[in-house]
């Protein structure tokens, strides 16, 4: 694309004044501690953002994802702690809870997208139901309390979050993975031609030879998948999970896909503008906690404006093009 | 005699281009006016400038001689001057009653849905449409509600009504009630625009004719001075001897054989056999299952009974099965099924065929040359490649569905209203690529409510009714009242002949 439209600069521009202001309001800002905490937690909801990037494009939605992933937590955990006996604390415990969580996130995904595909409910309807399902599960499991890894498993399990190579941490180099190779996905095969394809039109898609619900069906389960792998770096974070792990993730994902320039109805997709979405996010709650000026509890009502107005400037943009 | 609606050297200007160059025109009390002219001449943006819709960048529309107070279709539908747009204005998920009273309803506090439902009543009986002022728009035939608009244009007193090519959709039955209305409001007093690509219904309706050509008008006609020949050469600019390509007479093997054929609920017993370098037309009311026939022949609807390709039994299930055996299908909805608007040429071009484009990752260079051939092969006329698709003409839209539809190279190609909403210079060329393709030995099916297409096109023509074949009419047997009697099924009495169960 050599033109350069508003949707694509604006959230750019966005991000550049939020650094510019961070930095003039505080020192630290720039440091490469604060650096790499906003970025190591802006990880999480990245990948998860990148793969919902693909289900809104292809004209879905998944509201379950932060629901899943305290489920996918405590999966996990759950196995962990129950391998431990036979496995030992080592490299071998570490992948089989690595493996659990990729499962599990697989199958969440697969049961929203046949759902979706194949009973034909509305993606909204479904992830609704699931999304309350997975957090009363997490909650029933862990009786109302908190599940928590053993203390042993989690100081071996800790560096696959606060360590990393070259100085730069696990989360942020597998959140890069994510994104190039969603940009990949999205601009250069045949999954994200479709994605936008179906999104635009899914008759039209039908009617090309588009494998349409194969496609859509493809789509949670990528989710479900990233949703795991976001769970597998974040479970050494804390080392535990409970019925609040992940609240609210969902909306947020949501947001950086909105504010990246993808629309919500579809048809149009956006993987490098969701990972500057989810940049201006974690920016915001960064900068507030940082300075003084405003207190952190507005923190929801700035990310509320910039939503909106992300919308506004898409749809000024769209008018614009005339149609 | 003062003009009801007129337009005084109008010009209209988007950005630097002006598209209208100094138009005059009116519409007169108790007339049928017909502005015709190819796409892009600018009758749009006249019926938009007259109906308030779009303001003129200069000169003057007079309602009644005086400078007209309105600057929004709103506003002109309440000084009655009422446009039926070609895309509908109704809600779809209410009532016929609820739309045609739209914006106006009765009742006070509380609708008073009795009046409403009487009153729309009323205005279906005067159109003698059938359908029930209860009915959803969703549930209805795009001809039923075009009689809707039409109704809800009555309701709302017009003085002047613009239509906006009302017949496109509509079968010849239909057709001819619409005349009746037409009729009885000229008789009534109301001034009528009337755009049609049809030329024999502008012949039979007008009582005055404007021919548009690139933003000007170049003829001005009253009835009777001007031939269905004379239109058209005035609108394209250059004679058009031949509109139709001379027909073919190499015929090889029978391609494909279809027996006992059934999609249901409405398409039964259906044979057909067509040959290499064949154009077999297939003519038909909307409703009789002609769509339907083609989409299970390629696998988009469930179907049972025999398909043979080459003399084969082969079993096709869904378009990847019909691609496989070299069939394809062009729909007759190209906005709604055949392309994406919202994206570019190249995007659309690729879309069906996308897996010949590069291994795990898309080939742009190959898309690009794929779009580079099939602009030359199909004269699309596009300003600019990047551009969506949806901002093209609906001719270089079409040329590009054919494009798309023969990417895959198929061997036998199903084409549903191949120029439905096209002007008469870029239906010539499409009538002639399908000849290039039946002469390069692909066989051909057309599927077309245009007689004048089907006669003009077709080698053989089989005709369908109420979801069977009514008869196949063969070479010197091809006739227009030959192929009407098919279709009202006039030579034949069927005794248990019944209407189809939805339209």
């Amino acid at each position: 694309m050599p033109k350069l439209s508003l949707s694509t600069t604006g959230p750019l521009a966005a991000l550049v004044l939020l650094i510019v202001l961070g930095a003039f309001l505080n020192d630290n800002f720039l440091s490469a501690g604060n650096i790499t905490n906003v970025l190591a937690r802006s990880a999480f909801i990245g990948m998860i953002a990148v793969g919902m990037t693909f289900v809104i494009t292809s004209g879905g939605l998944d509201l379950s994802v932060g629901s899943m992933a305290a489920f996918i937590a405590g999966m996990m955990i759950m196995a962990m702690n129950a391998m431990l006996p036979t496995l030992g604390i080592g490299i071998p415990l570490v992948l089989a809870g690595m493996a659990v969580a990729l499962l599990v996130g697989l199958l969440a995904g697969l049961g929203n997208g046949l759902l979706i595909t194949r009973a034909g409910i509305e993606p909204f309807i479904v992830t609704l139901g699931t999304m309350g399902i997975f957090r009363s599960l997490v909650t029933w499991i862990a009786d109302g309390g908190t599940l928590s890894l053993d203390f042993e498993a989690r100081q071996f399990y800790r560096p696959v979050y606060y360590g990393g190579i070259f100085g730069i941490a696990w989360p942020i180099i597998v959140f890069a993975v994510v994104a190039v190779a969603g940009e990949i996905a999205m601009r250069h095969t045949r999954f994200g031609r479709y994605c936008e394809a179906i999104g635009s039109n899914d008759k039209v898609a039908r009617y090309s030879a588009v494998k349409v619900e194969r496609m859509q069906l493809w789509t949670y389960v990528a989710l479900g998948l990233l949703v795991g792998l976001a769970t597998i770096l974040y479970v050494p974070r804390l080392g535990s999970a409970s019925g609040s792990t992940g609240l609210l993730w969902e909306l947020e994902a949501i947001a950086a896909v909105i504010i990246g320039g993808t629309a919500l109805k579809g048809g149009y997709g956006r993987v490098w503008g969701t990972v500057v979405g989810v940049l201006i996010l974690s920016l915001i709650d960064n900068i507030l906690n940082l300075a003084d000026l405003v207190s952190p509890y507005l923190n929801g009502a700035i990310q509320g404006v910039i939503i909106v107005l992300a919308v506004v400037l898409q749809r000024g943009k769209s008018s614009a093009e005339g149609r | 005699m003062t003009a009801v609606l007129e337009l005084r050297d109008v010009r209209k200007s988007f950005g630097p281009i002006e598209i209208l160059h100094g138009i005059d025109f009116a519409l007169h009390a108790g007339e049928v006016h017909a502005l015709i002219g190819e796409n892009g001449a600018g009758k749009s943006t006249v019926m938009k400038i007259l109906g308030g819709y779009l303001e003129p960048t200069s000169g003057g529309v007079l309602l009644d001689g005086k400078p007209a107070q309105y600057h929004s279709g709103a506003a002109a539908e309440a000084q009655g001057v009422v446009v039926i747009h070609q895309e509908f204005n109704l809600a779809p998920d209410l009532t016929v009653a609820d739309n045609i009273w739209l914006g106006r309803e009765m009742g006070g506090l509380f609708l008073d849905h009795k009046a409403m439902r009487a009153g729309a009543q009323a205005l279906l009986d005067q159109l003698d449409c059938p359908v029930s002022p209860d009915a959803r728009i969703r549930d209805l035939a795009v001809s039923d509600r075009q009689m809707v608009e039409i109704a809800k244009a009555l309701g709302r007193k017009a003085r002047v009504l613009i239509m906006d090519e009302p017949s496109a959709v509509l079968t010849h039955r239909e057709v001819e009630v619409l005349f009746r209305m037409i009729d009885k409001l000229r008789a009534a007093g109301v001034a009528l625009l009337y755009t049609s690509h049809r030329l024999e219904e502008i012949s039979h309706l007008a009582d005055r004719i404007t021919v548009l050509r690139d933003g000007a008008v170049v003829r001005q006609a009253q009835r009777g001075e001007l031939t269905e020949d004379g239109m058209a050469t005035a609108m394209v600019g250059r004679d058009l001897n031949d509109i139709f390509p001379p027909r073919r007479a190499d015929f090889g093997p029978v391609v494909l054989e279809v027996e006992d054929f059934a999609v249901p609920p409405l398409v039964q017993g259906v044979s057909l056999s067509l040959r290499r370098g064949e154009v077999l037309g297939i003519s038909g009311l909307v409703g009789a299952g002609r769509t339907e026939l083609a989409e299970g022949l390629v696998g988009l609807r469930p179907h049972h009974g025999q398909i043979r390709r080459n003399g084969v039994p082969v079993s096709i299930r869904n378009l990847s099965d019909a691609a496989h055996h070299r069939i394809a299908y062009l729909t007759e909805d190209r906005k709604e099924r055949g392309l994406l608007l919202a994206k570019t040429l190249r995007e659309n071009l690729t879309l069906s065929t996308l897996s010949r484009f590069g291994g795990a990752l898309i080939s742009r260079p190959a898309e690009e040359a794929a779009l580079t051939q099939a602009i030359s092969d199909f004269d699309i006329r596009a300003p600019s490649r990047d551009m969506a698709v949806g901002n093209l003409s609906g001719g270089n839209q079409q040329k590009l569905l054919l494009a798309k539809t023969m990417l895959p190279e198929p061997e036998i190609v199903i084409i549903d209203e191949p120029t439905r909403g096209i002007d008469i210079g870029t239906k010539s060329q499409i009538y002639h690529f399908i000849d290039r393709l039946a002469r390069e030995g692909l066989s051909v099916i057309v599927i077309s409510s245009d007689m004048p297409e089907i006669l003009g096109l077709s080698d053989r023509v089989l005709v369908m009714r109420q979801g069977r074949v009514a008869g196949v009419l063969d070479g010197a047997a091809i006739s227009e009242t030959a192929v009407v009697r098919l279709v009202m099924g006039t030579t034949e009495t069927v005794a248990d002949e019944k209407a189809p169960a939805h339209a």
